[in-house]
Order: structure tokens, then sequence, then C-alpha cells
């Protein structure tokens, strides 16, 4: 029984979390001392796959599959998993990884674990760690269904160089009809979206106004980071809602949060509870932030995010 | 139109999170429930819908008796009939399973989920219940208009919005911007009244077995204390960044 990851690519290209789902998919297929299987749609060039130890690529070149659905993307998966022996797909946490899982596990009457952060701690009773309660506490969560559908957290588990010689096939699969149609895809341009981000620089109400952004803006560039915010400046229409995390916006789990005139709610805090370093940039050291973070510098922060970009800049 | 807004009930934003019976049960003592807000946003889409698209809104969720305060809320907001399926929910799965169910025997065109519960926030239900049901499908939801039988709506991906279209039956996953946080429908002392009138039909569960099952908490470790760095000092910080924490 092998393991399958489903490999997102963009434009002819894998996404980072891709290698990270490949590099946990090769780390279980070892526990369970199995193969590693990829599935790839429309992604010509895959060489980079074999850096993380994958044995076998499934390509499905057919331009039917050009946009991504869920439906489509789940019944080419179902085929594949008619074919070959699979025991567990993995998935990244994207937005499109997510939707795919959990319709994926409807139309094969399996479960859908989410938010797993870990290998699993046993095979036999299959035991995964996921966190719950909008970061608030962890699960170890026994998975008892043949089929086993997983998705895990970004930047949880960081890729590992494995290589390998994997075989390479094309497999041809016809896409399901479907009545849903894309219209149109409105993307935002050159950002990096806070799902992808290793570094994430979110900005709070103590910024004053959507005008005083550019500074925020500044910082992300030159950390090659997304930009995101608290609850209350999107609701105010300072920034879009796309850029709302917390408990009830986008969950961060990035390398780095710097968190600049946040004050720190409970809320804001379990969403990016998960990044694994947190800077906070307050002028009242009183802040519940500062109970949260790594480090912290107590300061207006008009004068310390321009101070720090200077810096930044020099250090290159 | 028939519309369904399923509801989980879930521990208020603020709750301390705990856990009791050697760290296998959340703790529900002294914990406020609120309706999941994911799922609000919804269900004032699905009460809009009662003026735009002549709908009928049912509210729904799988649950013991102490979520009746949940949906009689969901009734004052709005929606016209509650149903609750009457078992302590396992799994995504099994509470996926019991709303395929229900929606065997009363058809829906639409039905409204959240994008996750903030609670076990698993993502799970809405995608399950879509591909159970072989309905249509989409999450992340942020703009919904239905004319007839066809539904045009948007969806956050990652990097930019995707509009698309497709005929009912369809499963949406909600969230805000769906409306917008600032018309969210407040219950008034008239829709509290009504609320008391609505029917809530109870439903005996099929009792479903679950293929997950959360065997044990664990509440993060308490943090470090947080190293200060003064602010005419930012090279400190850019050095700890980079050499300390790794992660510049
Ligand atoms: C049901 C519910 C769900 C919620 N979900 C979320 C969520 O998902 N995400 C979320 O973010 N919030 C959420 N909230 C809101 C949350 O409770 C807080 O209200 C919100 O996070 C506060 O945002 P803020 O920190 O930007 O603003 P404030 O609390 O106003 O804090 C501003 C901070 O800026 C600091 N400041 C002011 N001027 C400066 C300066 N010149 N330099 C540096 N610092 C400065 C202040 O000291 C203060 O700490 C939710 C609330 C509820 C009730
Ligand atoms: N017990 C339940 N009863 C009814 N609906 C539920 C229940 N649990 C979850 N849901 C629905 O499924 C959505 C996603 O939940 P989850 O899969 O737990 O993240 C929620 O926002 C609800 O709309």
């Amino acid at each position: 029984m092998s393991v399958l990851v489903y490999l997102e690519s963009e434009d002819n290209k894998f996404k980072k979390s891709s290698y990270e789902t490949l590099s946990y998919g090769k780390a279980l297929a070892d526990m369970m001392e199995t193969d590693i299987f990829g599935v790839v749609f429309n992604c010509s060039n895959t060489d980079s796959l074999k850096n993380y130890g994958i044995n076998k690529i499934l390509k499905i070149d057919n331009p039917d599959f050009n946009d991504f659905s869920a439906k489509k993307f789940s019944h080419a998966i179902v085929d594949i998993l008619k074919s070959e022996k699979i025991e567990v797909v993995i998935l990244s946490s994207s937005a499109n990884s997510k939707f795919l899982g959990a319709y994926l596990s409807g139309i094969t009457d399996s479960s859908y674990v989410s938010n797993v952060i870990e290998l699993p701690k046993s095979l036999n009773p299959f035991i995964l760690k996921r966190t719950c309660f909008t970061n608030k506490a962890f699960s170890q969560t026994e998975v008892n269904s043949d089929l086993k559908i997983i998705s895990i957290t970004s930047n949880s588990f960081g890729l590992i160089e494995n290589l390998s010689d994997p075989v390479i096939e094309s497999l041809n699969i016809n896409c399901v009809d479907s009545n849903h149609k894309i219209l149109n895809i409105e993307k935002e341009t050159g950002s990096v979206t806070i799902a992808d981000a290793e570094i994430v620089v979110s900005a709070g109400r103590g910024l004053k106004g959507p005008e005083n952004w550019n500074m925020i803006e500044a910082l992300a560039k030159t950390l090659g980071a997304a930009t995101a915010c608290s609850k209350p400046v999107s609701d105010m229409g300072w920034r879009p809602h796309s850029e709302h995390v917390g408990q009830t916006g986008k969950p961060v789990s990035s390398n780095l949060y710097i968190a600049i005139g946040i004050s720190g709610a409970i809320q804001h805090l379990a969403g990016i509870n998960s990044s694994k370093i947190k800077v906070v940039i307050n002028n009242d050291p009183e802040a519940p932030f500062f109970k949260a973070a790594d480090y912290g510098v107590v300061g207006d922060a008009f004068e310390i995010v321009p101070a720090l970009i200077e810096k930044l800049k020099a250090r290159k | 139109m028939n519309i369904l807004v399923c509801i989980s009930s879930v521990p208020d934003t603020t709750s301390k999170i705990n856990f009791v019976d050697n760290d296998s049960k959340f703790d529900i003592n002294g914990v406020q429930f609120i309706i999941n807000p994911n799922d609000e946003f919804g269900l004032t889409k699905a009460v809009w819908m009662k003026q735009s698209n002549n709908a009928s809104v049912t509210v729904l969720t799988v649950g013991e008796a102490s979520v009746e305060t949940t949906l009689r809320k969901c009734l004052a907001i709005g929606a016209d009939k509650a149903i609750r399926i009457d078992c302590l929910p396992k799994d995504g799965y099994s509470v996926a399973k019991e709303i395929e169910s229900h929606c065997n025997d009363v058809s829906y065109d639409i039905i409204i989920c959240g994008r996750e519960s903030i609670d076990y926030n698993g993502g799970i239900v809405p995608g399950l219940l879509a591909g159970f049901l072989d309905y249509n499908f989409v999450t992340n939801c942020v703009d919904l208009n239905v004319d007839g039988k066809k539904a045009v709506f948007s969806r956050e991906m990652s990097g930019g919005t995707e509009i698309s279209e497709c005929e009912l039956p369809l499963v949406v996953g909600s969230q805000k911007g769906l409306v917008e946080e600032k018309d969210l429908i407040i219950p008034n002392m008239r829709g509290i009244m009504m609320a008391r009138q609505k029917p809530l039909d109870v439903i005996t569960a099929k009792g479903i077995s679950s293929l997950t099952e959360d065997k044990k908490f664990i509440k993060p470790e308490p943090k470090s204390e947080v190293k200060l760095v003064k602010a005419n000092e930012l090279d400190q910080l850019i050095d700890l960044l980079e050499n300390e924490a790794k992660v510049i």
C-alpha cells in the first residue's frame, strides 16, 4: 500500500508547498516501508521532484485540467486509486488543496484529516497530530479508515532532500463532465500569498489609517514577505479581506510573523500561534502580544519600521 | 428555493480551552457557545435570499439538546425552521453522513456550511457532504448570486479570486466576505419573540460510526519570556532573527 502526494503547480511550476508535502510523504513512505507516488496535472518539467525522494511520477497532461477544479481533479485521483494501491493521500494546506482534500474524501467515502503537523506517532493504530481549536490545542487523532486523506500545515515539516530516480508514467485520464465553469480569475499581482509565505508582515489598528501601509509593504518587500492585517483593519476596509488573519480569518504558519501595531487579542493570536517566531512592535509595553512573542520592540511603529527597513537593506 | 444552513455550535472565541477525562474531552465548564462565525456569514446571506430569491431557510445542527439555544438564535436571526439531528457529533465524517441522510429525505437547492468550524476546525464537513451528495461545491466563498437554477459565485484562492458558475444544487463553504461583518444580522426583540413560535424538529440520528477519533488533546507549551530589543538598537533584532532564530 503506497503513499500518493498531490503535487500542486501553477504556471508550469511546482508550489513550494509541493516539495514539503513530498518530503513528508517520503518520510511517511519510509515509515510504512512502501513507495511514494506523486500526481502532477499539466506541469511539464518534473525534474525538481527527484530531489525529494519520489518513486513514481504520475503525469496527467490534458487541457481539460488547466483550471483547478476540486471535482475534476478528485475524480482523476479516484481513477489513480483504482489502479494503484494507495493507503494515504497527502495534500498541502493551500486553498486549492484543502478544497480538493475534503471533496476527495467525500467521493471516496473515506476520512480527511487536516492541519496535520507531524509524522504519525504510530502506524497501527494510525495516529496523527493536528492542531485544533484554532491553534489553541493539538489533538492526537486516530484514523480508522482504509484510505486516509490528510493535509499538512505549511512550514510544519520543512523540506528534506532525498535524491531518487523516479519512473515517469503518463496517464490518459478523461475529465469528468461538470456544469461548473470558471468565468474569470482575478490575480493579485506580484504579492506573496499568506499561505505560501515563510515570512508574514502584519499590521493592525495602531497604523491609524490605510495611507500608512506603504511602509508595511516596503518592509514586506525587503523581506520577501506576505502582508497581513488584524480583523478590524479589514472590517474597516483599510486592507482586503484576504489579508485578515486570526481565528476567524486566515491561519498563518510562517517561520516568522512580524506584528506591528497589533494588540494581540486572543482571537488574533489563535490564528497565528503556529508561526514559529513572532516579533511584536508596539508602543504599549502592556500590549498582550508581548506575552505571545519571541522578540519585541517597545516603541512607535512610525519610527521603528522605516529604520528597520533601512537596516535590512544595508545588510544585504 | 430551499436553503439549508448547517450550523456548528462552537465555544465563544474568547474561551479558555481546557480538557477533562485524561485530556480526551473538551471541558465545556463555564464555556459559552456561539454560532460558528463562518456559519453566521452564511446564515445572514441565506436570510437575505428569502427576499431576493423567495427562499425558505432551514438551519440544521447535529448535536445534543444543549445546542438548541444556538438554533433558537438562528431562528431569531431569520431562519424559518430548525432541525436538530440528535446525537453527540463524533467527527466530520459522521456529521456529514447524518446531514447527507437528511438531505436524501428533503431536497435542498443550496446547502451552506461554514468554510471551517473554529473548534475542531477541519474544514471537513462541507466537502464531504458535497462529495457524498454529488453536488457542486465551492468553499472559501466570498460572493454568491443565484438566478433560477444557476449560481454565480466567487471563491478566495491563494493570490486571487476565482469567479465561476454552475447549476444547482450547490454546497457552499461560507466565510467573511459573503456578507460583510457590519451587515451580520443581530437578532432584535421581535425576532427573538418570533423564534419561539418557529418549528424546531428533532430527528433521530442514524448512528453512523466515525472514522477518526481524538484520542488525546494537548495544550501548547507555555511560552518563554519575550526578548526585548531597544528601539534604537534594531541591529540587535536583525542579528537575533538571523543568527539565533535563523528565520531571515
Ligand atoms: C468573534 C470575534 C472574532 C474575532 N476574530 C479575529 C481574527 O480572526 N483576527 C483578529 O485580528 N481579530 C479578531 N477579532 C478581534 C480582536 O478581538 C481584536 O479586536 C483585534 O484583533 C484588535 O485589532 P488590533 O490589534 O489591530 O487593534 P487594537 O486592539 O486597537 O490594537 C492596536 C495596537 O496598536 C498599538 N499602537 C498604537 N499606535 C501605535 C504606534 N504608533 N506604534 C506601535 N504600536 C501602536 C496599540 O498599543 C495597540 O496595542 C475577533 C473578535 C471577535 C469578537
Ligand atoms: N455538528 C454539526 N452540525 C451541523 N453542521 C456542522 C456540524 N459540524 C460542522 N458543521 C458544518 O460544517 C462546517 C465546517 O466544519 P468542520 O468540518 O468541523 O470544520 C461548519 O462551519 C458547519 O457549517
